[in-house]
């Protein structure tokens, strides 16, 4: 081959390699369907990183056990990184149309699914034969996941939240460890004291930016008394006495007391790093904060104990509840979707299996004995199989939350929208935690017309 | 001085053969593919890179501006999108906010490399060191200089790097990015820090490149260092000077990273919201993709639109 000939070889080659490599990345995968050998494959994400040894091993050996019993299943795990704790990456997986066959989503979720047209009717699917326990699963649960009488999620998880608080700034700032406060003026007497032990400790911690901010206002709005939404859910309705107290709790601590510490702007592993390095006296959050304590950021397991979320004059009115679940994405087959409902049975919804494998748990330090999730409705046979393997098997002291159980507060569900809302009301939470001169008036004035024009455009 | 040969002709040994009377060879297009087939095929390869990656998604971005999906359905709304998003009543602030740091930037992040590069060409002695001293922030990833910044020099209690500092002479400290007031000037220090080195070195080959003679002849009339820079300098590196200044501003009307690091996003009370976040926040934090696309198409129109006047303008001058 002459040079000229080759260089022209060589430049045809060049066109189309790029011409099949271009062709290649824009043509999807579709190895997840029934195969030849009639296995069925799905594909499902959540799988943990590489960097958590023991929760990988876990799954992997959840998943082997799994397809060992059932030989026709072939489950492909999908792991990436911070995608199940990232509202902004799910967004993008969901846009792009890039979800797994089943797929991971908060409650708040829902709408946006929907919206974005991937998910499931999967109302017909859900039933005993492909989840065992489904009956006892709290009916309120599923009906969170459900939209025109039609469900489209499975619950695997549920939390409500109260007051976090460290025994040991407790004791330093000579409270009583067995006597969490249980008013939010309550709350900011025992911050000063906790403030007062110096070293830059936060009496009490809150966060104020990526979302986080507005879903604490929403709790400690629920506190109150109040709501985000009119029950219709086309207004908002936190600009009133409830929302201004909330606000005015907050101003108070920061710029009144100088008890919640110098950093503020804090999202979810913010405010729970600098608990982990003992900054933090109290914060409100969900019994299982504390094992992201311990297995994310080293802290102490036994530091931590939980009250029930304080109220303004007396117990509070209500809780914010929240959760997760699983999607199946639209377009799997039949068989495709029972086997993923089994996955999700056998992994999420089986006392004794998967996240309810207490035996297994124990050993490797995992907190066996928080009082949540309760997935299953008071009473059923899953949830008295559930407790009883969660108390034969406790590795955390229980007492830590006796508290919190033995004052159960009604629990309220997330907005609709609730991640869009929450972003907005980011900014006034800001305000009253970064501005000793916030005008909290003019801050919900504007979150209410910002979140009004939001739900306008919903419409 | 006559004209003695064609322009192009001058030296060549062979003249190009007469024009035929039916007028100039037409080339086949056959031919001329065939002629720079290689070319062509790296052609290809560029196009449709450009085409896959960069053209299409903002034709699609445009399209979708004007659409509007719902439970999988997508719909043509007209401008409905456009008026959605400039009732939004944190549209203006974030064009604020972003005036705002495009002003502070072009203040700071463009002056100080300027004086900085001066600075380091008018040195004798270990100029090699210094420019790799003032070029290293460049090698660091944005997001690892950027926490930097938040975590050890923004730090808001008497700790941080900068109260420390500010303590030391005995000024008042700063909440830093925790003020609204600071959070701008906040973002634009840590900005220029970061970017500094490469304007730098842009603007150390410019100045490499103005003749000796010059400034000898403005000393020579009694010219100190200002109005040397004033006479010499500045418009020995006026083209350079302007292409600058037009990048910096269309890349810092883009402020995206330093908000969503330093700020945690929106900042305190929205002071740190620019346009590229609220885009950002828009599409993937309240699942409206459309009118994200929408205040991205605004953003291109008047991203477009300053660069063409700006072109015009400078050009006129030249």
């Amino acid at each position: 081959m002459s040079v000229p000939q080759y260089r022209k070889a060589a430049a045809l080659a060049l066109a189309a390699g790029l011409g099949l490599a271009l062709t290649a990345c824009s043509t999807k995968s579709d190895d997840a369907t029934d195969d030849a050998s009639g296995k069925v494959t799905i594909t499902v994400d959540c799988q943990p990183v590489g960097a958590q040894k023991e929760l990988l091993q876990n799954w992997n050996e959840d998943v082997a056990e799994f397809q060992r019993q059932n030989p026709d299943i072939v489950i492909k795990s999908v792991s990436v990184g911070e995608q199940c704790n990232n509202p902004p990456d799910f967004t993008a997986r969901l846009a792009g149309g890039t979800v797994t066959d089943v797929f991971y989503g908060y409650m708040t979720d829902l709408q946006q699914v929907l919206d974005s047209g991937q998910a499931m009717d999967i109302t017909g699917y859900a039933t005993k034969d492909t989840i065992p326990t489904w009956d006892s699963v709290d009916p309120a649960l599923k009906e969170v996941f459900s939209d025109g009488g039609k469900l489209y999620a499975v619950p695997v998880k549920n939390y409500s939240m109260g007051l976090v608080y460290n025994k040991v700034l407790f004791q330093q700032a000579g409270l009583d460890v067995n006597n969490p406060p249980k008013t939010w003026p309550e709350v900011r007497e025992a911050a000063k004291k906790i403030a007062a032990i110096g070293n830059g400790i936060a009496g009490y911690a809150e966060y104020s930016a990526g979302n986080t901010g507005g879903w604490h206002f929403t709790s400690l709005l629920y506190s109150q008394g109040g709501q985000v939404l009119t029950p219709d859910g086309k207004k908002a309705d936190f600009n009133n006495a409830m929302g201004r107290q909330v606000l005015q709790n907050l101003k108070d601590m920061r710029y009144g007391d100088n008890s919640m510490g110098s950093r503020q702007l804090l999202q979810w592993g913010d405010l729970l790093t600098n608990a982990a390095a003992g900054k933090v006296g109290m914060f409100i959050g969900a019994p299982d904060t504390t094992q992201a304590i311990v297995s994310q950021f080293q802290g102490k397991f036994q530091d931590w104990a939980m009250g029930p979320l304080p109220g303004q004059d007396g117990p509070a009115k209500a809780t914010l509840g929240g959760g997760e679940g699983y999607f199946f994405k639209k377009g799997l087959s039949p068989e495709q979707v029972k086997a993923g409902l089994k996955w999700i049975a056998y992994q999420k919804l089986t006392p004794g299996t998967g996240q309810f494998d207490y035996v297994r748990a124990k050993p490797q330090n995992y907190p066996v004995g928080l009082p949540q999730p309760l997935l299953f409705a008071a009473g059923s046979d899953a949830q008295k199989q559930e407790l009883d393997l969660r108390k034969a098997n406790a590795n955390v002291d229980t007492t830590n939350f006796a508290i919190f159980e033995a004052n159960p507060v009604a629990i309220k569900g997330e907005p609709r929208n609730a991640q869009a809302i929450y972003a907005v009301l980011d900014a006034a939470m800001s305000g009253v935690l970064t501005n000793p001169d916030a005008d909290i008036d003019a801050l919900l004035k504007t979150a209410e017309d910002k979140v009004n024009q939001l739900l306008a455009a919903e419409s | 001085m006559a004209i003695t040969s064609a322009p192009g002709t001058v030296g060549t040994a062979a003249r190009p053969a007469p024009p035929s009377p039916a007028g100039p060879r037409r080339t086949s297009l056959g031919r001329k593919l065939r002629d720079n087939l290689t070319g062509h095929a790296f052609l290809i390869g560029a196009v449709l890179c450009f085409a896959v990656f960069a053209w299409y998604p903002m034709v699609r971005g445009v399209i979708m501006s004007f659409q509007r999906t719902r439970r999988g359905e997508t719909t043509w709304v007209g401008w409905d999108n456009y008026v959605r998003i400039l009732d939004d009543p944190s549209f203006w602030t974030a064009w604020k906010n972003t005036f705002h740091f495009t002003i502070l930037a072009l203040v700071l992040g463009y002056a100080v490399p300027f004086f900085v590069a001066i600075l380091l060409n008018e040195l004798r002695h270990a100029k090699g060191y210094l420019r790799i001293l003032v070029y290293l922030p460049v090698m660091l990833p944005p997001a690892s200089a950027l926490y930097l910044f938040k975590f050890y020099a923004y730090d808001p209690s008497d700790a941080g790097l900068f109260n420390a500092i500010l303590k030391a002479l005995h000024l008042p400290t700063s909440q830093w990015m925790q003020s609204p007031e600071m959070t701008m000037p906040a973002m634009v220090i840590a900005s220029t820090w970061m970017n500094m080195g490469g304007a730098v070195l842009i603007y150390l080959a410019a100045l490499q490149n103005i003749p000796g003679e010059l400034y000898e002849a403005a000393e020579l009339d009694g010219a100190g260092i200002w109005r040397r820079i004033r006479h010499v300098t500045i418009p020995q590196t006026r083209l350079i000077l302007a292409l600058l200044a037009l990048l910096q501003i269309v890349a810092t009307m883009q402020l995206f990273i330093e908000p969503l690091i330093l700020a945690n996003g929106a900042g305190a009370e929205d002071s740190a919201t620019s346009v590229a976040y609220l885009i950002y926040q828009h599409g993937f934090f309240q699942n409206d993709l459309n009118g994200a696309a929408a205040l991205g198409v605004i953003m291109l129109v008047v991203l477009a639109g300053f660069s063409a006047g700006y072109l015009r303008l400078t050009a006129k001058q030249d």
